[in-house]
């Protein structure tokens, strides 16, 4: 080791040395460098041309204009508005809170929609997907807004096509409607399909044939930048439009019905028993669809959950009631059908009935009781005493088959998905679900569709139009055509026969009696009939009276009288409707029920009788 | 084989007599280079502005200044830059202090120095110039290869300023200006041994690096560099974009202005750090490789320049100097392609911004200065 010295020479000797290795380091990292990019730009360029691709393109799906719905004349139902709706891009937006106070000095915002906007905005969604704050703006409030743009960035105004009910309330039981997907339905729902769509059909028409009315989603293949801007449309595949659908329903015999109503309670279904179809579909009281479509205000559905009419029930599919003695005509067929009696054989009416071995007093509505009674009369003047006699004789096992027929206890509408089946009772039925055996007791209160038995308005009016065509059995269902295609029934009932098919005739001739005969129980409704109607009356107790203690209506609240029933078809010799209302604690069928009945069959035979006149004259 | 075609351009510069470039000091081979750099940065830059010419322009005047810049220092004799280096190290080590108490700047950073109210400036570029400097000038009178009281005063020196760029914070500009003092010290031949052992403390300092040193967001840096894929649309965006921007380009390239990713907005800093995703993007792989060409010329001039000058001074600034811009280019490509971490260092002479320009320009005109006052 030698002392280290300046060397001037040895210190340039290093440099060069160093000077190479360095010039070497730089070639072979340059070279790297380069391999990197050959890498990048050869090997993986489709990777990254398709990645490229993908930023730049953009699918944008386009929402299907939802199908219309007409009534039988053509008279819309549902159709689809333009509407502008204040929508919100949180990413473009610099200061929210700044940007919702803005709003709310500009225009009307309620706390709700703050509430669900906020909401909305918490959960996922597409980024740069607009989020809606205030539906159906005003002309005004669009012009404020667009004053004030430059202060609001991200704030936009959109216009959709939004639905809309021109009928309101006197359809919302039948049509529904349509309102946002819940989190529920989007999980249930075709990701692809409903990928623009926003909302969703919730009851009725709307919901039953969503799959129709909604339509093919179309797509937009657009250019846009980083931020999700729309820079230009490359490509565009339009979406198909939904089905429109037409109802056999009559919007005008519809809206005639609920008049009749006048503000009580109660539903009525009238069919064409023909085809089945479904000509007015009321329950009453009902409530405006239209607020649903955009989000109903919390507190305006509170009021029409916890009103004590329950306007939000659809009585005349899911209402079920005690049938009463509308169930007569039905039973009677069946004393006949399995010999039990026969037309002419007559019974002593003392005002009630008694069993063998039993004390049990079943009574006639009529105190003094009805005489000497046939199945005729009976029926007229609905007398209870003969049917506890002959429901005995029938029994349980032969009357129980015999009504189900007629479709009582079960679901038969064709696309009124959620009508409830109500409950026609059996032995079995009793056993299992009361824990009890069947009672001849039981027997006769089912004589006067009392007891046990429950049937909704449909069923009631579907079994009336099974009857009216004479045991010919069409589905009730809503809608005729889809398009310009017929719908068929999608399966074929058995029709109900009967050993002797004269006893539709006799039966017809009681029923229509019931009305024009001075004695019958609809005699309010015969003035001035220009066409044969057939009927029956009816009322559903609900409550139980004590035995031996006097009917007082006076004294009962209006709400505990007993519901009034009624069931009619017209015109006898060729029903072309066939229809059940209720008018719930109406307590007179006669009086409350059956002059409803009357108006739509009225209005309904008129209006086929101008159509008739037209096309003669056309 | 590279060696003979710097010394054959080298050679047309040389002719018999002083030429007019040799007189005002000028090596025409690395001027041309130059040139033809800058002036195809502001093509690019052109389309990664987004075609915005205001942009072009203020670039232009950043390199006019620049080149004049260039020039002025190359007039001065390199004994001028020895005799001054002490004191620009020391100005530049106060200047340093100053930002961190009194300094400006932006998204959680004190870089910038205001003078009066005037002008700002950053004093950390101040050290890009003035570490090789005192390197230099501090090893050019102690004996070479450097003995280990040589080496552990040269490293506190580079130690110094370093931390204080680490602190504003500023890890990128820090590892750049200690890189710029140690290749001083590799050029002067720091012995193999203890680059080895370098080495392993660096790879021991990790760890400290990690837990002591680095902030949140560098830390954020080096994970998402891990795996961009991490984080898709938060801090792996950038990188994602800016491979996606490099390979679509392919061979040939979406050609001048046609490239998606930038123009579209996809890729981030497209005008500063990540202009050359949007080159290779637009000029595809052929480009690249004629910009990689044209900075392999350059640095092999520069390497040769520094090799030809005429005192152990002038060399190591020289070759400190020239190593440290290629280390900017490797850095800033190896970034934006992938296969480094994210550090904001920019794409010299192709990238947005004047003070990297003027920087940069200086450290050439002090490459020319030492190679052409020879005597």
């Amino acid at each position: 080791m030698s002392i280290a010295l300046k060397d001037a020479r040895q210190e340039k000797v290093i440099f060069k040395s160093r000077a190479w290795l360095a010039g070497v380091m730089v070639f072979l990292l340059l070279s790297a460098l380069a391999a990197r990019m050959v890498y990048l730009q050869v090997d993986q360029y489709e990777v990254f041309a398709t990645k490229s691709e993908n930023n730049r393109v953009q699918l944008k799906p386009v929402a299907p204009i939802r199908g219309l719905i007409f009534d039988r004349n053509g008279v819309l139902l549902a159709e689809n508005l333009p509407s502008h709706s204040l929508t919100i891009v949180p990413e473009r937006v610099d200061n929210m809170p700044e940007t919702l106070a803005l709003l709310q000095a500009l225009i009307d915002l309620d706390d709700e929609a703050l509430i669900r906007f906020k909401k909305r905005n918490k959960q996922w969604r597409r980024p740069y997907e607009p989020i809606p704050l205030k539906y159906r703006l005003e002309q005004a409030d669009i012009a404020k807004i667009m004053v004030n743009s430059h202060f609001l960035p991200g704030v936009q105004v959109e216009a959709e096509l939004v639905r809309h009910y021109p009928h309101g309330a006197d359809l919302a039981h039948v049509i529904g409607y349509v309102g946002q997907i819940n989190e529920k339905e989007k999980d249930r729902l075709d990701p692809v399909r409903y990928k623009a769509t926003r909302r969703i059909g919730k009851i009725g028409v709307e919901q039953e044939y969503e799959d129709l009315l909604h339509g093919e989603v179309g797509y937009q293949k657009v250019e846009t930048n980083a931020q999700g801007r729309i820079l230009k449309v490359l490509d565009r595949e339009p979406p198909k439009p939904g089905q429109n659908i037409t109802l056999h329903l009559d919007a005008a015999l519809q809206s005639t019905a609920i008049k009749a109503f006048n503000g009580r309670r109660g539903a009525l279904v009238a069919l064409d028993p023909n085809t089945g179809g479904i000509l007015s579909l009321v329950s009453s009281p009902s409530f405006d669809p239209n607020p649903f479509v955009n989000g109903i205000s919390h507190k305006a559905y509170s009021e029409l959950r916890d009103s004590r009419d329950i306007p939000l029930f659809n009585r005349a599919i899911r209402g079920q009631y005690p049938p009463g003695s509308t169930m007569k005509p039905f039973i009677g067929l069946s004393f006949l059908e399995y010999g039990v009696t026969d037309w002419s054989e007559q019974i002593k009416d003392p005002g009630y009935y008694m069993l063998e071995n039993d004390e049990r007093v079943y009574r006639d509505w009529k105190r003094r009781g009805h005489g000497k009674v046939n199945l005729s009369r009976a029926i007229i003047e609905s007398c209870d005493t003969y049917f506890y006699e002959m429901a005995f004789r029938t029994g349980i096992d032969q009357l129980a088959p015999f009504l189900s027929q007629f479709g009582f206890g079960e679901q038969s509408a064709m696309d009124i998905g959620n009508a409830l089946p109500a409950l026609l009772p059996t032995r079995e039925w009793k056993r299992k679900h009361k824990g009890r055996s069947w009672y001849a007791g039981d027997t006769l209160n089912m004589g006067l569709g009392q007891g046990y038995m429950l049937v909704t308005p449909l069923q009631l009016a579907s079994a009336t139009s099974v009857y009216a065509a004479k045991g010919k059995r069409n589905k009730a269902k809503l809608v005729q055509y889809i398009d310009d295609r017929w719908l068929e029934n999608d399966e074929d009932l058995p029709d109900v026969e009967i050993l002797d098919a004269a006893n539709w005739d006799k039966m017809n001739k009681a029923m229509n009696d019931v009305v024009i005969s001075p004695s019958g129980t609809a005699r309010a409704i015969s003035r001035n009939l220009k066409y044969a109607i057939a009927g029956k009356t009816g009322t559903a107790q609900i409550v139980g009276i004590a035995q031996n203690e006097e009917y007082d209506s006076e004294a009962l609240e209006e709400r505990q009288r007993d519901h009034a029933l009624f069931i009619a078809f017209a015109p006898v010799e060729a029903p072309k409707i066939a229809l059940a209302v209720i008018v719930e604690n109406g307590e007179s069928a006669g009086l409350t029920a059956a002059p409803i009945a009357r108006t739509v069959i009225d209005h309904y035979l008129d209006s086929l009788n101008r159509t008739t006149e037209v096309d003669y004259g056309g | 084989m590279a060696g003979d075609f710097i010394r054959h351009l080298d050679d047309s510069g040389m002719g018999t007599g002083r030429t007019l470039a040799q007189k005002l000091n000028i090596d025409i081979t690395l001027f041309l280079l130059l040139l033809v750099l800058c002036v195809s940065g502001l093509f690019v830059l052109y389309s990664a502005s987004g075609q915005n010419l205001s942009m072009v322009y203020r670039q232009g005047t950043y390199f006019l200044i620049g080149f004049s810049i260039m020039l002025l220092i190359s007039q001065i004799n390199p004994r001028w830059f020895q005799l001054a280096a002490p004191w620009i190290f020391g100005a530049g080590l106060t200047a340093l202090l100053l930002v961190l108490l009194v300094g400006v700047g932006a998204k959680g950073a004190q870089r910038w120095l205001s003078v009066f109210g005037l002008f700002r400036f950053q004093p950390s570029e101040i050290m890009k110039l003035a570490m090789p400097m005192m390197m230099a000038w501090f090893l050019c009178s102690k004996v070479l290869p450097p003995q280990p009281k040589t080496i552990f005063i040269a490293l506190l020196l580079i130690g110094l300023p370093a931390i204080l760029i680490v602190k504003q914070p500023d890890l990128g500009t820090s590892l750049l200006v200690s890189v710029s003092g140690i290749f001083v010290l590799l050029f002067a031949g720091f012995s193999w041994r203890w680059i080895l052992a370098a080495i392993l403390m660096a790879m021991m300092a990790m760890p400290v690096m990690w837990y002591g040193v680095m902030h949140d967001y560098q830390k954020q840096r080096v994970l998402t560099f891990l795996d961009p894929e991490s984080d898709p649309l938060g801090s792996g965006w950038n990188i994602i974009q800016s491979k996606t921007a490099i390979g679509s380009g392919g061979l040939e390239g979406k050609g001048w202005l046609q490239g998606t990713q930038s123009q579209l907005e996809f890729l981030p800093e497209r005008h500063t750090d990540f202009i050359i995703a949007v080159y290779a993007e637009e000029f595809g792989l052929v480009g690249v490789l004629l910009l990689l060409g044209l900075y392999l010329l350059i640095i092999f001039r520069g390497i040769y320049m520094a090799s030809r000058a005429r005192d152990t001074f002038s060399r190591l600034v020289g070759g400190s100097l020239i190593v440290t811009f290629f280390i900017y280019v490797f850095v800033n490509i190896g970034m934006v392609s992938g296969i480094l971490p994210v550090v904001g260092v920019p794409l010299p002479l192709i990238s947005y911004g004047g003070t990297s320009i003027v920087t940069l320009m200086a450290a050439f005109g002090v490459l020319m200065s030492v190679y052409m006052h020879k005597h």
